[in-house]
């Protein structure tokens, strides 16, 4: 099965307690919502940085992408709050 | 010129300028952001993608040289620890005329608050320590360029 790097950024990097991680795609996982809710429903700590996921913004190898984007064949997921650079 | 550097090391806004300015442009426009103490903030860390961070802000740079007819571009984003006063990022441009200098420099800045991943975290004397949240009025700024 396909593995996917998965990194978190600022307090999301906090409340999951790691930089990231890699892991198989999960079953049934299609897309980074889908993603996004497995994480969430996964621990305590994936509850606390995923609780309101409208927050999260989404970058797919590289891009950044709305969270219906397809990661079925995606190497990297960056998961992190909307950015607050300049 | 076309400069675009993510640094964890003092901006020298002087040097900048010196090897920006180098070719004699006709106009010459500037952004320089500094780090406020306001509320007692002792420290300002800035948070980055160790790749995206940099593609993004030559992705700008190169969307304003294809907007405006730019002779030089310098996009300087410092990340890391950072005191009151120290320049957190530097926007040089310029063209023949000040037009283009002018609105060039203002989308650079607009767009890399919205689009460049980037992340401030704020610590102050009291010891709070907290996430700058994203603002509106950044999004809005940054939408008046699109189209």
């Amino acid at each position: 099965m396909a593995e996917l790097e998965i990194s978190y950024f600022a307090w999301v990097r906090e409340a999951m307690g790691q930089s990231g991680e890699i892991l198989p795609l999960p079953p049934g996982v299609a897309d980074v919502s889908a993603l996004i809710a497995w994480l969430a429903a996964r621990d305590e700590r994936g509850a606390a940085a995923f609780a309101r996921p409208e927050r999260i913004r989404v970058a797919v190898d590289g891009e950044m992408v709305s969270a219906n984007r397809s990661i079925v064949a995606a190497r990297e997921v960056a998961l992190f709050p909307p950015v607050t650079g300049g | 010129m076309r400069r675009v550097d993510v640094t964890s090391a003092a901006i020298d806004v002087a040097a900048a300028l010196a090897d920006h300015d180098a070719g004699g442009h006709g106009a010459s426009a500037s952004f320089v952001g500094r780090v406020r103490g306001d509320g007692g903030l002792t420290e300002l860390f800035l948070e980055h993608h160790p790749v995206m961070t940099q593609a993004a802000l030559e992705t700008l740079a190169n969307d304003a040289m294809a907007r405006w007819p730019l002779a030089a571009v310098t996009l300087i984003h410092r990340v890391g620890a950072m005191t009151p006063g120290e320049v957190i990022v530097l926007v040089l441009t310029s063209s023949a005329h000040r037009e283009a200098a002018l609105a060039a420099t203002a989308f650079l800045i607009d767009r890399l608050k919205t689009d460049a991943p980037l992340w401030k975290r704020e610590s102050f004397a009291d010891g709070r320590v907290q996430w700058v949240e994203a603002r509106d009025s950044d999004a809005r700024r940054a939408a008046v360029w699109e189209g």
